[in-house]
């Protein structure tokens, strides 16, 4: 093992003081034991190892190249540079999901400056970074480009805050990217055309970029050389302001293409501009020729009667979100008879229960569902119930997934579901008519949902809604023993309910509450718990102050943050908290919280 | 079981006041819930042990539930997702409306006007007068809108600035892509080239 240079053995030995010294046994052993721990990726395993002893601990710190942090502000940067030494890659998890429903006042928090200007420093050789509800802004981008000479890939999930001249920086300045997908994020419009930011000369790494959430239009003659002069591009998810024509033209340069976001998939003069050629390409041959697309989204303004250009794909498509594009079940069908292998649909209801009803018997493989409402109004005649999820549910027994939005449902469809579907790994429905029973029945939804977490033996994501009592809450104390998230909304009927839940599911991480009678007594009932949580959220609920004082106290590793959502100082609205937030965190409560966050 | 009564206790000294013990959709402390609320907390009370006849009468009275209010945030779709399709929603709406942008020279902000609100000439500059407290005075073919201040204008379907009022009101406002309610003096120059 002292022969061993570079790797471990030098390693160990410039750990101590930077001098040859004859490693002691123990230093064997662990010199051994990074070699193999360099083989771990599961961080569950790492923290395992990371257990054992001390020698173990240094041995596993030394060694993970790869970071999650699944609450920003569980730990505070520095100490997780002085731990951890030769990171590669980092993903950073900020605000709460509940942020995405407006839930959150801005400027709550997840900075994502503080981690960058730690790592700065703390990891030269850093090569990805992957970030969810964070606030990054212009100025971090431009740090990391300065920062790190082999950044890889950037990949922002409904971050906020940065905006195109940002992204100029980025590109411009990182040679080796291979990878920038932003996701879902709010970009501000800078008029910066930082598409042409690429190195001008030269073939360049891509292999993925995604900029379909980016509103602000683009240079498509410079995206054009772009991608004509990336020959390792794989993923391309474009924005609307990309017209179906330029589209094609995309995709004649680009045939080795996988994964594609379509744009507006309209034609240009609904794509904003100025309609130059007034002939009818034939759009299907370019989809002809990329025989290797096996993802498909996009469909920002689209054209019904332009779906059929897809046929030529469909067969291969494992993956087709059409959760933009307004069609029904007769312009579905022509494309969705040929999706045998699709795995992951997302769709928006307009495709109706009969839509679903196609789905459910074109595509036997189907893993991943969701449908999204188009319109939000409650008490209106739907256009999805329970008659599509039963459909589905007898088609698609491989389903693992599913989100589905409707107005109206019954115990009967969810309880066939759970026996036809076991393999169920995450079921959220969505009952838009707030405190709706079985429309059939009259029935709380109860049954169903307990039907659920009895016979999906692999769940560990539930989202609940319809009018359910304290009994459903029972069920998934009882049966959902592997939950890890949980979502309630204008649900349940006393404190009881959420007892059920914090006694019962002792996997449970992310618990958000919203609108729900559950108080002090209720959250007491948790305190064994919450340490092993991620974070636990409650909003309009009936905690009060003293109740969360009281937890606050006896839990002082816990971070416990009250506010109102509109962002209001003080926290209360009437007797209650409006919004509870607390998580459990190493380095005490945070030092950047706006003044209207107060913190027990 | 214990604590369940005393939440009841809890409730019983309010006097079975349904707006203390109902889920509440709006704010904690506030006031002003809408009548639907009592028969919807009449369902959730029906289901549980708590005893209540005024219960069991509105869990029969509910029929059609009423429109309830808006709620921040619900039904919970990604405020991002909800504007891409509703703007599709608008575009198409606008088909059957007719929103027009008005702009007027020295105005900070543009407005919008639905074209089919108005049935004459006489009606919309009534209602731009209004809108932009100005005044435009009438249109006649000989003067256009001599003498007064600001003069409205148009941008028709193919891109050319008119004076508003030289066609058929019907045909104005099918061709009407936009309106600018110009100064006097540099709609002068429009009337001349027309």
């Amino acid at each position: 093992m002292s022969e061993d240079d570079g790797g471990c053995g030098g390693a160990g030995k410039s750990r101590n003081s930077g001098e040859y010294f004859t490693p002691y046994p123990d230093q064997v052993l662990e010199n051994v034991l990074e070699n193999v721990l360099v083989f771990l990726k599961s961080r569950r395993d790492r923290n395992a190892v990371s257990l054992v002893c001390k020698s173990w601990y240094r041995a596993e710190a030394y060694t993970r190249s790869d970071l999650f942090i699944g609450n920003c502000y569980a730990v505070a940067p520095r100490r997780v540079t002085d731990r951890f030494k030769r990171v590669r890659s980092v993903s950073v998890k900020g605000k709460p999901r509940f942020a995405d429903f407006s839930l959150l006042p801005p400027d709550w928090g997840a900075h994502f400056r503080p981690w960058v200007s730690a790592m700065a420093t703390a990891y030269r050789a850093l090569e990805k970074i992957y970030l969810k509800r964070m606030s990054i802004t212009d100025d971090d981008l431009a740090v990391i480009a300065h920062s790190f000479p082999n950044f890889k890939e950037l990949v922002l999930v409904c971050c906020e805050d940065f905006g195109t001249s940002g992204l100029a920086v980025v590109v411009s300045e990182c040679r080796s990217l291979r990878v920038l997908e932003l996701i879902e994020d709010d970009v501000s419009d800078d008029e910066v055309d930082w598409i042409s930011c690429f190195p001008p000369e030269g073939t360049t790494n891509l292999e993925s970029l995604s900029f379909d959430c980016v509103e602000s239009p683009i240079n498509f003659e410079a995206l054009e050389r772009l991608v004509a002069r990336s020959p390792l591009l794989k993923k391309l998810r474009l924005n609307r302001h990309v017209s179906i024509g330029q589209l094609q033209r995309l995709i004649f340069r680009s045939p080795q293409l996988t994964h594609l976001g379509t744009g507006s998939f309209a034609p240009l003069e609904i794509a904003g501009q100025q309609q130059v050629d007034n002939r009818e390409p034939d759009y299907g041959s370019a989809f002809a020729a990329c025989r290797s697309i096996v993802c498909l989204s996009g469909f920002r303004e689209i054209s019904p009667e332009h779906l059929p250009a897809i046929f030529p794909v469909s067969a291969n498509l494992t993956s087709l979100n059409l959760s933009y594009a307004n069609i029904d079940a007769d312009q579905l069908r022509p494309v969705i008879r040929h999706c045998h292998k699709l795995q992951v649909f997302w769709a928006l209801d307009s495709i109706c229960d009969e839509g679903l009803q196609m789905v459910a018997d074109s595509c036997k493989d189907l893993r991943e569902l969701r449908i999204f409402p188009i319109d939000g109004s409650e008490n209106i005649e739907g256009p999805v119930s329970e008659v599509g999820l039963l459909a589905i549910s007898i088609g698609c027994r491989k389903l693992q997934s599913v989100l589905y939005f409707c107005q109206q449902m019954t115990n009967a469809a969810v309880i066939a579901m759970s026996k036809n579907c076991p393999d169920l790994v995450v079921f959220r429905l969505c009952i838009i008519d707030r405190y709706r029973p079985d429309h059939v029945t009259g029935e709380p939804m109860d049954e169903g949902f307990g039907a659920i977490v009895k016979n999906c033996k692999k769940l560990t994501r539930l989202a609940v809604s319809g009018l359910l009592t304290d009994r459903a809450f029972s069920y998934i104390g009882q049966y959902g023993k592997l939950v890890r998230t949980l979502s309630v909304a204008f649900n349940g009927e006393s404190d009881i309910g959420l007892k059920y839940i914090l006694e019962g599911c002792t996997n449970l991480q992310k618990l958000e509450i919203r609108d729900s009678p559950f108080g002090d007594s209720a959250l007491w009932s948790g305190l064994h718990h919450f340490y092993n949580m991620r974070f636990v959220w409650m909003s309009s609920c009936r905690v009060t102050r003293q109740g969360c004082t009281n937890v606050a106290r006896q839990l002082p590793r816990l971070v416990v943050e009250v506010f109102r959502g509109d962002g209001v100082e003080g926290g209360e609205r009437g007797d209650f908290m409006d919004t509870l937030y607390m998580y459990r965190s190493l380095d005490g409560p945070r030092t950047d919280a706006p003044q209207f966050v107060k913190i027990l | 079981m214990d604590r369940k009564r005393s939440s009841l206790n809890l409730f019983e000294d309010i006097d079975l006041n349904y707006k203390a013990t109902e889920l509440r959709l709006g704010l904690p402390g506030t006031d002003d819930q809408p009548e639907i609320k009592t028969s919807l907390s009449g369902n959730k009370r029906s289901s549980s042990e708590m005893e209540s006849s005024t219960c069991t009468d509105e869990n029969e009275s509910r029929s059609a539930s009423p429109t309830k209010e808006q709620v921040v945030g619900w039904p919970p779709v990604r405020s991002y997702r909800r504007n891409i399709v509703q703007g599709k929603k608008e575009s198409s709406e606008m088909g059957s409306g007719m929103y027009v942008k008005v702009s007027m020279d020295g105005a900070p902000y543009l407005r919008k006007v639905d074209l089919k609100m108005y049935r004459s000439y006489e009606e919309l500059m009534e209602g731009l007068q209004k809108m932009f407290k100005c005044i435009i005075g009438l249109y006649s073919e000989r003067e256009g809108y001599n003498g007064s201040q600001h003069a409205p204008t148009y941008e028709d379907k193919d891109g050319d600035w008119m004076l508003v009022g030289d066609v058929p009101w019907e045909m104005f406002i099918t061709s009407c892509k936009r309106l600018r309610i110009m100064k006097a003096s540099e709609a002068r120059g429009l009337d001349d080239s027309l």
